[in-house]
């Protein structure tokens, strides 16, 4: 075992309903998802957040789409509207919790280094122009 | 157009989505009549908070109210929607939706298809003026968090909607509208509506509206479906400039194919359309609209080439006898002050000029409902998961929030950042916005109300441009 960044494993989306995120986390492949399905638990994810969640963590399976939602109920501040934070629709929380580490084994770690992050020397496309 | 009244029969229908809130890409909807060939253009302008500030509008011009971007952008597309026979429907009447169908018919005569196109308009969304009337009658209106009754806040209240689903945009379709305009109700209403319409579906066959509702959110944020703001391998996603919208290709059985126009940007996979499935979502086994509970994890996503995903077998569950309102109300007020200060010690510097911003509003006897931090460039985004700046970073934006009910209170504060220029920690810009501005909060209230409350007010009629 050995541990690694939930961002070389899954990719996410996250969003509001009033003062409550939800973050969806996708596997990138069927074992992956299994792995996480068994470690990624509400209370590991509760833990992880610590005091920017202040309410309960809930977790819900989408085995369908490789996927496990979270809610995290009380993580914005009062909401989109109420909110004071930079971030009060929780649009980023996504890859907050992509920093998560988990154990997994070896081989699985060594084929998902790098993935999920910009590849070494990318440099932005150029600008296409109109009409070309 | 408008020569046919009651449901047709086809094989395909083809929903393209073209405004995923109000401010979304202008063009967007542009390059979806143009680009190919489409049946229905759905366009959702209406965000939560959208409501309130189109009340606000309202109230100080009784013509407004509503998303005005939609008229000149029909003035525009009127002529290729009537010659491709294109549908358009739209929740840009906010809360005037009458106001918004008035001046889409004249955009109409404007572009010259006066005679050759029906608008269809529904209301009976809007309960701001029927709320105490509601409530006398025994609707509670509690909030669905808390369980608190609406009669608490109602003096604050500033507009109540309920979020209608497709059987009115079904009845003007049926009229023979070429263009329906609504108030609030369900986004995915807008796309699910064309398939009840051209497929014949009644609101009994419940597997086929589950699978119309997860096509109408996947097609309701616009390109959030086909590359925006998608995570996975992000820098791959082709010209994001000229991204195409998302097109939901739907047949008679419910199953549908996500896509986009040849040539656009962007990218169609699983993974784009599976973040758009995640994106907002509670329980995904009971994703509630007003006509069918949608089971999400029914769904099946098949890869059917490039730019192509397949979506079938999802099923559903009988809607419930409640409608979703959503009730905006005045909370206060809020306002939020920046500074930049730059290495070295950046984070340093912000911190020692946020101990003595909060020591002066003491001073001042200011109170606040609470006054919030954040370091934009360290932890902004996710908190104390960051860890601790380093001594090098090379810069840092101070980010102070107030809020409270106290106006002036809200006031003062806005006068006390920029003094921190002169009077506080060294080397410090980016004051050159001017004050902070004070803003209404504008709080959310959900709620339920039965739906035998709000149905005999809901109206649909159809006029000729």
């Amino acid at each position: 075992m050995t541990k690694i960044q939930l961002v070389h494993l899954a990719h996410a989306r996250s969003g509001d309903k009033g003062n409550t995120a939800n973050v969806g986390v996708i596997a990138y492949d069927a074992e992956a998802y299994h792995l996480l399905a068994e470690r990624l638990t509400a209370e590991r994810v509760k833990s992880h957040f610590g005091s920017i969640v202040k309410g309960e963590v809930e977790r819900y399976e989408l085995p369908n789409l490789g996927a496990l939602n979270f809610l995290l109920h009380g993580a914005l501040d009062g909401g989109g509207t109420v909110s004071l934070m930079n971030d009060a629709q929780g649009k980023v929380l996504s890859t907050a919790i992509l920093r998560m580490e988990i154990d997994v084994p070896e081989e699985v770690a060594a084929a998902a280094r790098g993935r999920g992050r910009v590849p070494p020397g990318w440099t932005p496309p150029e600008r296409r122009r109109s009409g070309g | 157009m408008s020569v046919g009244t009651g449901a047709t029969r086809r094989d395909l229908v083809r929903v393209a989505g073209a405004q995923g809130f109000w401010g979304d890409d202008l063009e967007a909807p542009i390059r979806q009549v143009e680009g190919g060939p489409v049946d229905y253009l759905m366009l959702d302008y209406l965000a939560e908070v959208t409501m309130s500030v189109l009340r606000k509008l309202k109230a100080r011009d009784p013509s407004a109210g509503y998303a005005r971007d939609f008229v000149p952008l029909m003035e525009r597309i009127f002529p290729i929607c009537v010659e491709r026979g294109i549908r358009v429907l739209a929740n840009a009447g906010g809360v005037n939706p009458g106001g918004c169908a008035d001046d889409v018919i004249e955009a109409g005569r404007a572009a010259g298809v006066a005679g050759k196109a029906r608008i269809g308009l529904v209301t009976g969304d809007d309960l701001t003026d029927r709320l105490e009337d509601l409530i006398a009658a025994g609707h509670e209106l509690a909030h669905m968090e808390t369980g608190r009754p609406l009669a608490d806040i109602l003096g604050s209240v500033r507009s109540a909607n309920v979020y209608l689903g497709a059987e009115p945009i079904v009845r003007a379709l049926g009229l023979g509208a070429d263009v329906v305009v609504t108030g609030r109700c369900a986004d995915a209403a807008l796309t699910y509506a064309p398939m009840i319409h051209e497929f014949g579906w009644s609101f009994d066959d419940i597997d086929l509206l589950a699978s119309g509702v997860v096509a109408g959110h996947i097609n309701e944020c616009g390109a959030q479906s086909t590359g925006g703001n998608c995570l996975a391998d992000w820098w791959e996603i082709p010209d994001l400039a000229t991204v195409g919208f998302p097109i939901v290709e739907a047949r008679p059985d419910g199953s549908f194919t996500v896509t986009k126009h040849p040539g656009s940007g962007g990218r169609v996979t699983r993974a784009s359309v599976t973040e758009q499935i995640v994106y907002e979502i509670g329980d995904p086994r009971a994703y509630v609209t007003p006509d069918v509970v949608a089971d999400f994890t029914s769904v099946r996503l098949t890869d059917e080439g490039p730019d192509r995903v397949g979506v079938h077998g999802v099923r559903g569950r009988p809607p419930t006898e409640l409608y979703k309102v959503s009730v905006a109300y005045s909370a206060g007020w809020k306002a939020v002050g920046t500074l930049t200060y730059s290495w070295p010690d950046a984070a340093a510097k912000a911190r020692a000029a946020d101990v003595v911003l909060r020591e002066r509003l003491d001073r001042l006897g200011l109170a606040f409902d609470d006054v919030r931090t954040e370091l934009v460039g360290w932890n902004s985004t996710h908190g104390a998961l960051a860890g601790e700046p380093s001594a090098e970073t090379p810069e840092v934006q101070l980010r102070v929030g107030v809020r409270g009910t106290d106006r002036a209170a809200v006031d003062r504060f806005t006068r006390e950042v920029s003094p921190l220029v002169l009077t506080g920690p060294p080397t410090v810009t980016g004051y050159g916005g001017g004050r902070p501005r004070v803003q209404e909060i504008m709080a959310f209230w959900p709620a339920l109300v039965r739906k035998d409350a709000v149905d005999p007010h809901v109206e649909v009629a159809v006029r000729d441009v």
